[in-house]
């Protein structure tokens, strides 16, 4: 059936294309994982700009577990031996498909539109596979974000904090006036974003790189992990009891509620308080995490192409390529979405105070090599070692095991599952 | 009946050999196509499951072979000591209570209850339900914040906690309790459906003889409901093993993995964490220790069946 | 159908709160059971605020059936943004066939297990069965290359076949159970008068076996509207059975949830099942009963 309409589609194409600039029109069939709500009408403005220049969007959509069922469902396809056009993939799995040599080269339409010029360094490394472009950015999301109730600071008394010495003495205050210092939703993904920032703050940006890029095991057991894996822990005394199992935007809800004074979450929280009709600098104040206001851990979301036989197909790829990385879909897609785009230079027009503060921290952090991949979300290690570090972080976390030996366990699992 | 027509005389001679033979065949023939399937979509990929769990395999199947290397893996997983421990816990829990109370509220449902017929329905639908639609709402109500804890601290009782949920130590009875929820209303008909069909002169003699209710249920309906209890408990164990949607709703394995079954195991490793022999080699050892169980409780039955 | 009156011992106050005990235990156990039903109804009426506010099983303000409307015909799932309904129908498509030809296959198996035995096929039974314990993500990637290899990887006919393979060893196991409870004098008999094995099949087994096809479609039909894993692998975005979408439609990873058109959408997909359960589950039961001893 998708040769069928493929074959009518390239015919249609042929006889129009003879004055169109593109000569020919395909099809993608494109497999993610963002299904609802604001998520989706992102990818509908993508769907329509691509049908704009005569290619038609197959939708692929299998959500849960932020991609889980769509890997497995991409594999069998593969192994099938009829994946779908593009698929969305990041971090270091492209490489891991590339390896497998079922991926496509972009590198004309990179050279065309400038990317090696238009993208840090870090980004595009994470999107070539052999130095080839075998994978398209769509958006940079800023993880070390911490969203604050500014009432409910004013409340106890405390100030927001920007060390975790300080984070101490105004959770204890807000605990004391009675509220929730901090929001927590009790999945592993959410404890490791927490950790990680922690990380990044407390032994800066070549630590960790050291550990959570590298995953060097001596790196994991040093003292400053330690130091870190105590201060993780010693947030939980300040969050709630029904924490546990809890999905992120419940937590956030706490915070606009004015039940909780503080949530560590990437930039998406803030299309909660948007939605909540909460206004910045008012009902809500966006800080980086305590001691990591210089880095930015980012996680970037883009999509793989598979080599295609179909000539129209190939030609649909390069096009949704070319529309992803052009200004025009950089700036809608990432207004509706709450990121910023991964395009350095862009108009600043559109984007609202939170957003333009990250593109200004993702450009400085670009240049002083303090902008970092996110190892809770997919940036940084395979698959196999971050579940490793997962499963560790999140026992840890949720029982009474000591930080030495959660260091040394994450040392050993590591090494593990390499 | 036109069954008497007998066409065994009205047939030629060499066509009679050949209706023969067909005759001896046509049971093979119609088993063929059950039997070539069984083979190659169940053990030839069963197969094809050994073979990958003896390479490296990470994201897409490789077939260079690497000897016992993800075998040893596994041994010294502490998440697959949890997942096989929950394993247990929640296959035998789930079991056995589901027996219990099936067999109980059938023994119940068998007394003319007058509403017999609208209690049945209630007791089945679970089944009828697949947990990615019920397992928000039991989500919903087994979590303290939201559920039956602040439902009943709203109504005064202050001091109760039902933190299950989240407890590592407790989590996976969550499962057990959710699992019961779905599953004994099924026990429940088949064992209703046993005790309608045992013989009724067997019970009258034994109470003419002087025997108490209690003791005819215990020494007469009981063991002739034998055969119940057999589908009873593969059709159980069978779900038992299988649950993933379950967990994966639920509890998602959690809080970290204290909640984790073999089954969410195998996938977790095979397809989200790129460890395609890691997690093939968990499925054979967990295809392994089931078969333990279930073929001699199988060769058993079946060999009871044969001579009782 | 057994005769239970005179089971049962004579009317005394003891067994008159033995009786209120029975009813009591059962009403619980009712209670117990529908639960999360009445959860599920309660929050599809109420509006987002309404959940935000209250509890579990707090009443609404006033019901509301936007959340129904928007579940069947409106919700976006992916870049479509028509609700659960074409998902609906192709859960159809792929149900009805899969279940009639597993049931029949099964009953042609069951008849020759149970009464045209040969050597070997007591081995071939227990094969079977023991082949149902396999869990389903042992074969994903094998049957995912083996119905590319047969080009019919995304279709809902890859599905079909999918289930029907996985579903005979239920419906054989239920058929055999059955068949082997028909007194193998009634086969002797036909074949002595000449009638051959389709002609025994055909008029005497199929006859009296109405009680458990019911028990094998009702069975088979929950199992494979129910089930997830082979349709979310095996399928793409036209193919998808309605678990797959309602998953999609739950499962927003960083986006606001709706739990009311959440819930909503779940009972929708579950009412075909629910009303099958409701319609013939006393057939259920009397299917499962036929197959004892008559004495």
């Amino acid at each position: 059936m998708n040769r069928k309409r493929l074959g009518l589609a390239v015919m249609v194409g042929l006889l129009v294309g003879l004055v169109a600039v593109s000569a020919l029109a395909g099809e993608v069939e494109v497999l993610h994982w963002w299904t609802s709500g604001g998520e989706a009408r992102s990818v509908a403005v993508l769907k329509k700009l691509l049908e704009q220049e005569g290619h038609t969007w197959k939708d692929f959509a299998v959500a849960g577990g932020a991609g889980d069922n769509a890997m497995t469902v991409l594999r069998s396809r593969v192994v099938s031996g009829n994946p779908p056009t593009a698929a969305q993939v990041k971090g270091p799995q492209i490489q891991q498909w590339g390896d497998e040599g079922v991926l496509t080269n972009l590198d004309a339409v990179a050279q065309a539109g400038n990317w090696d010029n238009l993208l840090p360094k870090v980004v595009a490394d994470v999107m070539k596979y052999q130095d080839h472009y075998v994978a398209v950015p769509v958006n940079v999301h800023r993880i070390n974000w911490m969203w604050c109730n500014p009432e409910v600071f004013r409340k106890a008394g405390a100030k927001i904090p920007t060390t975790w010495k300080a984070f101490d003495e105004a959770a204890a205050k807000i605990q004391k006036a009675g509220m929730i210092p901090v929001a927590m939703g009790g999945q592993n993904w959410q404890e490791a974003t927490l950790f990680e920032s922690i990380v990044v703050g407390v032994g800066g940006p070549e630590f960790y790189h050291k550990t959570m890029v590298a995953a060097d095991p001596a790196a994991l057991q040093s003292p400053k992990m330690v130091e870190c894996l105590k201060i993780l822990k010693n947030i939980k005394q300040y969050t709630d009891r029904d924490a546990p199992g809890r999905d992120w935007n419940l937590a956030t809800a706490m915070v606009i509620n004015g039940k909780a004074a503080m949530q560590f979450m990437g930039d998406w929280a803030k299309g909660e308080f948007i939605a909540a009709g909460k206004s910045n600098g008012v009902d809500y104040v966006a800080v980086p995490v305590p001691q990591s206001s210089g880095e930015f851990l980012f996680n970037v979301d883009s999509f793989i192409m598979f080599q295609v036989a179909d000539k129209g197909a190939q030609e649909a790829q390069q096009a949704m390529a070319r529309l992803i990385m052009e200004p025009r879909f950089q700036e809608v897609f990432n207004v509706n979405k709450g990121s910023i785009p991964c395009r350095l230079g862009m108009s600043r027009a559109a984007f609202d105070d939170v957003a333009l503060r990250s593109m200004d921290e993702f450009a400085s952090a670009a240049a002083s090599g303090a902008l970092l991949p996110s190892m809770a979300h997919e940036m940084a290690v395979v698959p196999a070692i971050r579940g490793a570090m997962f499963d560790v972080i999140t026992n840890y976390y949720n029982s009474d095991m000591k930080a030495e030996q959660a260091a040394k366990s994450l040392a050993s699992a590591v090494k593990a599952a390499i | 009946m036109d069954m008497a027509v007998t066409y065994a005389e009205n047939r030629p001679a060499a066509g009679r050999r050949w209706w023969d033979t067909m005759e001896r065949l046509l049971p093979k023939l119609v088993l063929a196509p059950t039997t070539v399937a069984g083979l190659v979509f169940i053990y030839g990929f069963v197969l094809w499951t050994a073979w990958i769990s003896f390479t490296r395999s990470s994201l897409l199947p490789k077939y260079d072979l690497a000897g016992f290397h993800q075998y040893l893996k596994l041994f010294t997983s502490e998440r697959w000591w949890v997942a096989s421990k929950n394993l247990l816990i929640f296959g035998t829990l789930f079991v056995t209570i589901c027996i219990v109370i099936g067999l109980l509220l059938a023994i119940l449902l068998d007394q003319r209850i007058r509403i017999e017929g609208a209690l049945r329905t209630i007791y089945l639908y679970p089944m009828a339900l697949s947990f990615i639609v019920t397992g928000t709402a039991w989500k919903w109500i087994l979590n303290p914040g939201l559920g039956l804890e602040r439902l009943v601290h709203q109504m005064g009782f202050s001091g109760f906690t039902f933190d299950w949920l989240v407890n590592p130590k407790m989590s996976i009875y969550t499962v057990v309790i959710a699992g019961v929820w779905q599953s004994s209303g099924f026990v429940m008909a088949l064992f209703l459906a046993g005790l309608r069909g045992i013989d009724d002169a067997i019970i009258k003699a034994a109470q003419v003889d002087g025997a108490s209710l209690p003791r005819i249920y215990r020494c007469i309906v009981i063991p002739s409901l034998r055969p119940v209890f057999f589908s009873a408990v593969i059709i159980l164990a069978h779900i038992a093993i299988k649950s993933f949607d379950l967990v994966v709703v639920l509890t998602r394995g959690g809080p970290g993995y204290a909640s984790d079954l073999p089954a969410t195991f195998m996938y977790a490793f095979a397809f989200t964490r790129n460890q395609l022999g890691f997690g093939a080699a968990s499925a054979m050892v967990m295809l392994g220790a089931v078969m333990a169980i279930i073929v001699p409780y199988l060769y058993s039955e079946l060999r009871h069946k044969r001579n009782g | 159908m057994a005769e239970r009156s005179q089971v049962v011992a004579p009317r005394t106050p003891a067994v008159m709160a033995g009786r209120i005990l029975i009813y009591a235990l059962l009403i619980l156990a009712a209670l117990y059971c529908l639960i999360p039903l009445f959860v599920m109804l309660l929050t599809s009426v109420k509006t987002m605020a309404d959940i935000r506010s209250g509890n579990l099983i707090s009443l609404p303000s006033q019901v509301n059936f936007d959340a129904w409307k928007a579940a069947w015909g409106e919700a976006c799932i992916g870049v479509k943004c028509q609700g659960i309904r074409g998902y609906f129908w192709n859960s159809v498509v792929m149900v009805v066939p899969a279940v009639i030809i597993s049931t029949l296959i099964g009953a042609a198996n069951g008849y020759v297990f149970s009464k045209w035995r040969f050597r070997g096929s007591e081995v071939i039974f227990s094969a079977l069965l023991v082949g149902c314990f396999i869990p389903f993500q042992v074969v994903l990637l094998p049957m995912a290359r083996t119905l590319g290899r047969l080009g019919i990887s995304q279709s809902i006919l890859g599905l079909i076949l999918v289930h029907v393979i996985y579903g005979l060893a239920f419906t054989t196991l239920f058929f055999r159970n059955f068949y082997v409870t028909v007194p193998d004098e009634l086969v002797k008999a036909a074949r002595i008068d000449g009638a051959g094995f389709l002609r025994i099949f055909w008029r005497i087994i199929l006859p009296i076996s109405t009680p458990i096809f019911v028990v094998s479609i009702i069975w088979q039909t929950t199992q494979i509207w129910n089930d997830f894993l082979f349709g979310v692998v095996f399928s793409t975005g036209d193919t998808q059975p309605i678990t797959v979408a309602l998953n999609n439609l739950v499962n927003t990873s960083t986006g606001v949830k709706q739990y009311n058109v959440d819930m909503a959408a779940a009972i929708i997909a579950a009412l075909p099942t629910l009303l099958v359960y409701v319609v013939a589950g006393k057939y259920f039961v009397r299917g499962l009963t036929a197959g004892s001893v008559k004495g």
